[in-house]
């Protein structure tokens, strides 16, 4: 159960970020945003090499004392990042790989919408929807 | 709520009955037992309900009633076995109120046992011609609610209205006929127009916001309301609204009663409407139409584009970016749906799943089969009104560009030919070239070669006195002769028609709208390979014009064509002037719906290799970039070793 997901573009600008409404969501989004740079570390990482043998789930980026970054990078350089309540311990890390690729397949099929232009705003009712049921529900 | 399970029923389950039901049922119970004469249970059921033995629903209306829900005899004797009437002897509150529970249960497909009653069902169906008790309740509190923002859900209130109207109907195929079936508020309306004329008053109390040629349909098309299965088609709405896992069940009735009574059901002439639009942007009824050209096509209905945004999203059912025959309807329904009004459903109804479109419609073959088996489904009286219901439609779509005048009520043929002569002149913009499923999944948005103005104007102004030379190259093609068959037989007229399409698709020569960067790259190529054969064959224009471009295109990317390719350009050439002495115009009908043919089958399996080239191609161009990328590492090293070794 994530508590803030984060679709960020190869440009590196927020295509799609959503948190948890009741927390403070600036925190949230600095925290997407310094884990940008983690990311691109790990991908320059394997820079080297052929782009196909590079795995798409980059892992735990980076822990805090209440939060955990996950990060996963597609083919074209759009990265999604992840953040988990550190309190949730029973989430595992073929969870957190199958909520990716949950959101790797919705943002895919919204990139099928023709009139999506890549690099706007992703406003789908589906992808909402999606997310939605991957965020934690803090009442 | 419970019924006193002491009551008349030794073992009766506890009823939980609604609000809704609970009057639903009084009122039948009411009526059942009033027609006996005898004391009704008109009062609060549980007052009824603790007096079993006061008021007894006789056998007689009891049974007209459970027949009118037409389920099977053999279900209602379980059912009234199961109520205990049998047992006790007698239909009383209770056991009528449990009958009337697994009749609900039985219509929404659960099986007859006391368990299915425990939960929550819709209302049983009766098609019933005493219908006005239940006309009185429900109907205001839906009525009055405004703006449906679920159609079906409406319908299912109001859906007794209806019935009203259509109490003649009782031999409708469909079993699940509502007695609250009623017209529809304001979204139904715009397809139940052909019905119940009778409850315009009604309707626009609650149709203020309906544009005005709706409510001046409903005389027009009112006898249609009359005609079958009127009230057949909503209550499987509010079925399937209610409990949509058994709207699979639904489904086969609904394609017996092909009424339009909601927003989301397709009529007959909408949907000949609709494959004809698809036809114009992709003669191959059964292939896609992909994500850009089906963008362009929608985009001139100047819905805004995230509204378009959310259609497609509900319409492409199987997200690939390519819209089915299927997909394609759902998709242009609603958005006439929304231009005419109706707010955009949270989901994607079940009349416009794929699925069912495909189910209720068959894939339309050429015209002559296509109106065959619609008319099989509906009766003959429709058609008149559905075609004017068509015109008016038509009409308000008029931001597509659709001629409205030329709409000629009977003649489905010229309905036809004055859509398809119309629709070359402006979807020709954005042919969509025929795709294969498995090959071109993969590149959904790929390919749109316009063909557009160039064309369009040279085969209409050289249009007889170059007789195509073609029609060697078709047999030799192997394809099938039968084509002559096919479009002989077909109005000329509508040949005519049928010219234009076709020829948009390979437009190669005049690639004046790439519409993609790979597109771009192939298209230089395609454009080297037609002008070649273009000068070669200046006085040809019209199909010979068309086939030019796809011969060089398989030169291109079909090696082992190559011999047949250039042996037919010198026949072609030959041809021509042999065949230029005969009679023009036929043959070059004749000649063009051959080359037609024969120019889809071999854009097809150009597309396949373009498909492959590109994806090939895409691939070679990463490669290289990453070895341009290791070169230039490359030579950074040596010129940094470099100083250190000359010195």
């Amino acid at each position: 159960m994530a508590v803030c997901v984060a679709v960020i573009a190869k440009e590196n600008y927020p295509l799609y970020i959503r948190s948890v409404p009741t927390e403070n969501e600036l925190k949230f989004h600095y925290m997407v945003h310094t884990s940008l740079d983690v990311v691109d570390e790990k991908i320059s990482a394997m820079g080297k090499a052929l782009v196909d043998q590079r795995e798409l789930y980059l892992g735990l980026l980076y822990p805090t004392e209440d939060y955990k970054v996950y990060g996963y990078v597609t083919n074209s350089r759009v990265k999604f990042v992840m953040v988990v309540d550190s309190s949730n311990t029973a989430l595992r890390d073929n969870e957190i790989r199958s909520m990716f690729r949950k959101l790797h397949s919705s943002y895919t099929d919204v990139m099928c919408n023709p009139f999506y232009n890549p690099g706007d705003r992703i406003q789908s009712r589906a992808f909402d929807s999606m997310v939605t049921s991957m965020m934690i529900q803090v009442c | 709520m419970e019924a006193a399970a002491g009551g008349g029923c030794g073992s009766g389950p506890p009823l939980l009955l609604s609000e809704g039901e609970q009057q639903c049922y009084s009122e039948l119970f009411a009526r059942c037992a009033g027609a006996a004469g005898g004391g009704p249970g008109c009062g609060p059921p549980e007052a009824a309900r603790a007096a079993p033995g006061a008021a007894t629903a006789a056998a007689g209306p009891v049974a007209d009633l459970f027949r009118a829900s037409q389920l099977p005899a053999e279900t209602l004797h379980q059912i009234t076995e199961l109520c205990g009437a049998k047992r006790v002897g007698y239909f009383g509150p209770t056991q009528f109120y449990v009958a009337l529970k697994l009749i609900a249960a039985a219509q929404s497909g659960l099986p007859v046992r006391i368990e299915s009653i425990k939960c929550e069902l819709p209302l049983p169906r009766f098609m019933m011609s005493k219908t006005d008790g239940e006309i009185r309740f429900g109907n205001p509190a839906e009525l009055l609610g405004t703006k449906m923002q679920i159609p079906y859900l409406i319908t299912e209130k109001n859906t007794f209205k209806r019935m009203d109207d259509e109490d003649k109907q009782q031999e409708t195929q469909s079993p699940t006929m509502s007695p609250l079936a009623s017209p529809p508020s304001s979204p139904p309306h715009y397809q139940r127009v052909p019905l119940s004329h009778g409850y315009s008053k009604l309707r626009s109390s609650t149709e203020q916001m309906h544009p005005a040629p709706y409510d001046a349909r409903q005389p027009l098309v009112q006898p249609e309301g009359a005609s079958t299965g009127g009230p057949g088609a909503k209550p499987p709405r509010h079925q399937t609204s209610l409990i949509r896992s058994f709207s699979v069940e639904r489904e086969p009735q609904d394609n017996n009663s092909n009424y339009p009574d909601e927003p989301w059901r397709i009529t007959e002439e909408q949907r000949e409407y609709y494959v004809n639009q698809f036809r114009s942007l992709q003669p191959d009824p059964s292939s896609f139409i992909s994500g850009s050209v089906a963008k362009n096509f929608f985009t001139k209905s100047k819905l805004s584009i995230p509204e378009l945004s959310y259609i497609w999203e509900l319409s492409d059912a199987d997200c690939d970016g390519a819209l089915t025959l299927p997909e394609f309807c759902a998709a242009f329904h609603l958005i006439v749906a929304r231009k005419n009004g109706y707010p955009l459903p949270e989901g994607l109804p079940p009349t416009l799943q794929p699925e069912y479109l495909q189910a209720a419609f068959p894939k339309p073959k050429w015209e002559c089969a296509l109106f065959d088996s619609y008319s099989e489904s509906m009766p003959a009286n429709q058609q008149p009104r559905d075609l004017n219901r068509m015109e008016l439609s038509i009409k308000d779509m008029a931001d597509f560009p659709v001629p409205i005048q030329d709409v000629t009520g009977d003649d489905k043929q010229a309905l036809k030919n004055t859509v398809d002569e119309v629709l070359p002149k402006d979807m020709s913009e954005d042919p969509a070239t025929p795709k294969d499923s498995n090959s071109l999944k993969a590149r959904p948005r790929s390919r749109s070669y316009s063909s557009t103005s160039i064309e369009e104007a040279m085969k209409r102004g050289e249009d007889p006195p170059t007789p195509p030379p073609r029609p060697q190259k078709t047999h030799s093609r192997a394809s099938s002769l039968d084509l002559n068959k096919v479009f002989q037989p077909s109005v000329p007229a509508t040949k005519s028609g049928l010219l234009p399409p076709p020829p948009a698709l390979p437009p190669r020569p005049c690639p004046s709208q790439p519409e993609q960067a790979s597109e771009a790259e192939l298209h230089p190529q395609l454009n080297r390979a037609p002008s070649q054969a273009a000068e070669s064959s200046p006085t040809k224009k019209d199909l010979p014009y068309s086939q030019p471009p796809s011969k060089p295109i398989r030169r291109k990317f079909r090696p082992e064509n190559q011999a047949t390719e250039n042996q037919e350009p010198s026949t072609t050439v030959g041809g021509p002037a042999s065949v230029a002495a005969a009679k023009p115009h036929p043959t070059v009908q004749k000649q063009s719906s051959k080359q037609k043919k024969a120019i889809q089958t071999a854009i097809r399996k150009n597309k396949e290799a373009n498909a492959v080239l590109a994806r090939l191609n895409s691939e070679l161009q990463q490669q290289l970039k990453e070895v341009h990328q290791e070169r230039i590492a490359l030579e950074n090293q040596l010129e940094q070793l470099r100083p250190v070794t000359v010195l």
